[in-house]
Order: structure tokens, then sequence, then C-alpha cells
């Protein structure tokens, strides 16, 4: 991909953020929004921007990025097109965890933790279940084992449910409809930390799942060690998806959809390929959380939701060009 | 180059050895064909050769050192592999592929620097593949795919080759235009080793056959050693005749009919 593409994927994510601080039940001039960011005053604009929009902004970029990085490495990886961080059985463990968290009457403060604990749990079980059909570094034996443990885990989801109390249902549903909300410095932080970390990883392992695409008995003459790798890559894009889940919530479609988007404009090895996912995937969610906000107001619309809304198109019109 | 010294090798929950003491070596300079039926071990003696099956007694050695003693991408620096099917997910253009063959020379920090693009030149112009240069994987045939596959071997730098069936689903050109590559590399000083279906094909180019049978040597040799219809007939369970045509200069195989077509 050429340099200025490069730019244009870094323009519209600066411009998508500032619209988005920018846009809403009240509109703020640029000026003012570079006033609130610089922290000088205290007005009605920049309390909006500081303490409603920017964390907003602030979630969704890392969101997104993350997403979009892990859905990256995980379709090289398995050599699959389908293939996104939820299919691993991270969405289900983390929705079992928030929901019974939730239903154990637990501060909404510690569902973050209960979400991130139970994708974890998840991770390690489908792990588990690959290696005990005894293929430990098996793609498709992992993809396999992800859906049967999430597919497991949404089960387990609706037998909590049927006997909530309401309260508690609409807490599950909203967090399994995403959002990026209500999302604290704090939570941000720590995303950051898992996003930047684990993404730096993945570039660095870049050319390994360049490799891993060739297919696995091409990838082992190729000098890589095939399972080991697999498993490291599957750990730590999972890390990923789970801290995203955890501050988020189910954010669909990202994962799947963004890659396909950046190979659509001529990335193909990984190392761009993951840079641009993540650049892509911040670029998507700010803007679909711009319009849950701003479409039907003063209702929000979920994030998840518009993810998918907007991601579909691209998806169909991508898939137009591939027949 | 590369030796299998007594391999034996076994699959899980298996019965019997897929290889029951395999022997014979593939020296520089030569190619070195592997034949035999469907099932008789040909591929996963290479499977073994890049650690995909564990070897359970012989051992396998590059240059008399054992590969269990060797890290996988000391293997893919001497070795490189071409297996039998290899499909990408997502296509990638000609030259960034065989840009790949320089993976096992990259650590994790380091850019392909200017030897590798020589490299990668230089076996792009060996395989014969310059004008594909700028092509995307999936645009191209079945000839040339293959063609472009063995370029990315090449530029591994090491100095042999192994393939598993490198004319599966070519036609009578691109066959020979397979072969005849191979001949060059190995006249070059690679040592090449293939598993093949092509007798024909393999007596008229391989400087050395090891028959399998059933995961044994069942003969090995020149062509003339191995092309016979005493040691044929029984390993493929088939009638058949074995043919000298001076034009061709080798012998070749040709199995019969069950029953002899009726005459008009």
């Amino acid at each position: 991909m050429s340099f200025w593409r490069w730019v244009a994927l870094v323009v519209a994510l600066v411009a998508a953020s500032l619209l988005a601080l920018a846009v809403g039940t009240v509109n703020i001039p640029l000026l003012e929004i570079w006033h609130a960011l610089a922290g000088a005053n205290h007005s009605m604009a920049s309390i909006i921007v500081r303490n409603l929009r920017a964390p907003r902004v602030a979630l969704a970029i890392l969101v997104g990025a993350g997403l979009g990085m892990s859905g990256a490495a995980l379709q090289g990886t398995m050599r699959n097109p389908l293939a996104e961080p939820y299919l691993l059985g991270v969405s289900g463990g983390a929705a079992v965890g928030a929901v019974l968290a939730s239903a154990a009457g637990l501060s909404a403060a510690l569902l973050p933790l209960a979400a991130f604990a139970g994708a974890i749990v998840a991770v390690i079980a489908a792990f588990a279940v690959a290696h005990a059909a005894g293929a430990r570094g098996d793609p498709r034996v992992l993809l396999m084992a992800g859906v049967v443990v999430g597919a497991f885990a949404n089960a387990g989801i609706m037998v909590v449910l049927a006997n909530a109390e309401p309260n508690t249902v609409r807490n599950a549903l909203w967090w399994m409809m995403g959002s990026v909300a209500d999302g604290t410095w704090t939570q941000i932080a720590i995303l950051f930390g898992y996003v930047v970390a684990g993404g730096a990883i993945l570039v660095l392992l870049g050319r390994h799942i360049d490799v891993l695409a060739l297919g696995e008995d091409t990838a082992a003459g190729l000098g890589l060690n095939v399972d080991a790798s697999i498993r490291r890559i599957f750990l730590i894009a999972s890390l990923i998806a789970a801290a995203t889940v955890s501050a988020a919530g189910l954010v669909g479609f990202v994962g799947l959809v963004v890659p396909h988007l950046v190979r659509a404009a001529g990335v193909r090895r990984h190392r761009p390929l993951l840079v641009g996912s993540a650049l892509t995937g911040a670029t998507l969610v700010v803007l679909a959380d711009l319009l849950a906000r701003i479409l039907r107001p003063p209702a929000e619309l979920p994030l998840g939701a518009v993810t998918a809304l907007i991601g579909v198109p691209f998806f169909l019109i991508k898939l137009r060009r591939l027949v | 180059m590369i030796r299998y010294d007594e391999v034996r090798i076994r699959y899980p929950r298996a019965t019997r050895d897929a290889v029951a003491g395999v022997s014979f070596e593939a020296a520089r300079g030569a190619i070195t064909a592997v034949v035999g039926p469907n099932g008789s071990g040909k591929s996963t003696l290479i499977r073994a050769l890049i650690g995909r099956m564990p070897v359970m007694a012989g051992r396998i050695s590059i240059d008399g050192a054992p590969t269990a003693s060797l890290r996988a991408e000391e293997i893919a620096r001497r070795v490189a592999v071409v297996t039998q099917r290899e499909e990408l997910a997502f296509p990638l253009m000609v030259d960034e592929y065989v840009g790949l063959g320089r993976f096992p020379h990259l650590g994790m920090w380091h850019a392909a620097g200017e030897r590798d693009r020589n490299a990668v030149d230089q076996s792009i112009t060996a395989a014969g593949v310059d004008h594909l240069r700028d092509r995307r994987i999936d645009a191209l045939s079945g000839g040339e795919w293959q063609r472009v596959r063995l370029a990315r071997a090449l530029a591994q730098g090491g100095d042999a080759l192994v393939l598993d069936e490198p004319t599966a689903f070519l036609d009578v050109g691109h066959e020979m235009a397979v072969f005849e590559l191979l001949h060059r590399v190995a006249r070059d000083g690679h040592a090449v080793l293939l598993v093949s279906h092509q007798l024909n094909l393999v007596a008229r180019f391989a400087d050395h056959m090891v028959l399998l049978h059933r995961g044994s040597v069942a003969a090995a040799g020149t062509a003339a050693d191995v092309m016979r219809v005493d040691v044929l007939s029984p390993v493929y369970e088939w009638p058949l005749v074995v043919t000298h045509d001076p034009a061709v200069g080798a012998p070749a195989l040709v199995p019969l009919r069950q029953s002899q077509p009726r005459s008009p």
C-alpha cells in the first residue's frame, strides 16, 4: 500500500474522532474542543468533551483497533476468511462471566473483571478441548473447540437468565449489545495496555502469520515451529479480544469485516495488514458510536447493532467484487 | 546430503508402520526419486524430514547432522520443501510469495535486506517466472503456480530441494518443463529429492530411484535396476510391460488391460 493511503487512514481516524467529539445533542465547535482537550477552562462544552465524549472516543478507538488486529491475526493463522475473535468462545465466555456476576448481585464496577475472567476461562477451555482431541495446534480443531465452548456458554447464559430478575436480564442484554458509553479512564488505561502490547507482539509475529497462511506443512518446511506459533497467536488475539469485551461488551462484526476492507485496499502481508486493521477498526467503531448516539436521540442504539449495520453493506460490496 | 537410516514411522493409532526401516541417500548434483503405490509411505518420509511426523527409530540426517539435533529454521536454510498441495487462503503477489522463501533467514526484528532481494530475483529468474512477478497468485495457471513454488523453494538458499509430487495436475508440456528445471537445478549442484507417481518421467530424469512398497524399500538403483517387470508388477499388483523405445532412451512402463480388448 502506498504512503498516501496510510496518510489517508490516519487522517480518516483523526477526522472521525474530531467529528465524534464535536457532534451530539450539543454541537461543539472545533476551537472549543481544542480548548477543552488542552484543559484550560471549565465551560459546559469543556465538561461535555472531557468527561463524556473523550472517554467514549478513546474507548471506541481501542475497541476497534483491538478487534481489527485480533481478527486479522486469526484469519491469517486459521487460513479462514470467516474467522473472527468471537468465534473462539471469547464472547460467550465473557457473557457468562458478566451474566453470572450480575445475577449474583455484584456491583457494576466488577462486571468487566467478571467478563474478562469468563473470556479467559473460555479460551482455556477451548485449548483444553483441542488438546483432548489430540490436535494441539490444528487451527480447524481449535476453531471447532471455540465454537463448541461458545455454544455451551450460550446455553449457560439462557439457563441463568431464565430465572433471573428483570434488572439482571436488562443489564446482561445491554452488555451483550456492546457499548462504549460508560468507560472509565482506568478501564481505558488497562485496555490501552492490552491493545498496544498485544498489537505490538502480533505485528512482530506478522511474518509468522504470513507463513502460516501458506498452510501448516509449507510453514513447517520454512522453519516455523507451527504448533507453538499457532497457539501463541491464538492466545494473544484472544487476550486482546477478551480485554475489549470486558471494557465494552460485545461489538460484533468489526473483527470479521475490518481485515477484509484493508485487504481490499491492496494490503496483503500481515505486518501492514495488522496496522491497517487497527486504524480502520478504530475509525469504524468511532463512527458507529457516533451514529449510535445521534440517529435516534435521546435514545442510544446498541453499538454492536450499528457496527453490523455499517459492516454488512461493506462486506456485501466486497463479496460482490470477490465473485 | 539428505540421508535416511533405518527410518521407522508409525501414525498414531495405526497397527503397522507407515515407514518400516527405510535407508537411502539423496546426493548433491543428482535427482533422487522415491516411487511406489499409494500408501507406500512416500509422503510420510517428507513430512518426517520437516518434523511433521515423529521418527520412532533410525534417523534422518542432513550432511551428517541428525535433523533431531537441528532447529527447524536451520533445516529450512539447507533444505527447501515443496509440498504436494498448497492453497493460499489470501492471495499474494508472486514476488511477495517468493520473498517468503527468505523467512528462515530473517529474524523477528530484521527487515529483508539486499541479500534477500538478490536471492529472490535470482530464483525468480532461475525458475523462469520473471514475466509473472507482478501477477497475483490466484491468477496463475497450474503450471505457472508450480514454477513459482519452485522459485520460492530456491529462494530459501539451501542446496537441497525436496518435492512431493511436483507434477501432479500438470499436462505433458508443463510436466516436462518442471522436470527439465529440476534437472538444471541438480546439475548446478543441488540435491533434488522427489516423490512421484510418474514412473516413466522419473526413469528419464532421476539418477537414483527408490521403490517403496508397504513402507519398505522393494528396489533401489538406476532406472534400469528398478524399471523391470519382475520388480514393478508385484509392487503395483497389476500386469504390465516395460518397453524400451530408442527415441526415449529410458525404460517405460505400460500397464496392461485386465482382459485383452477384442479385435473388431
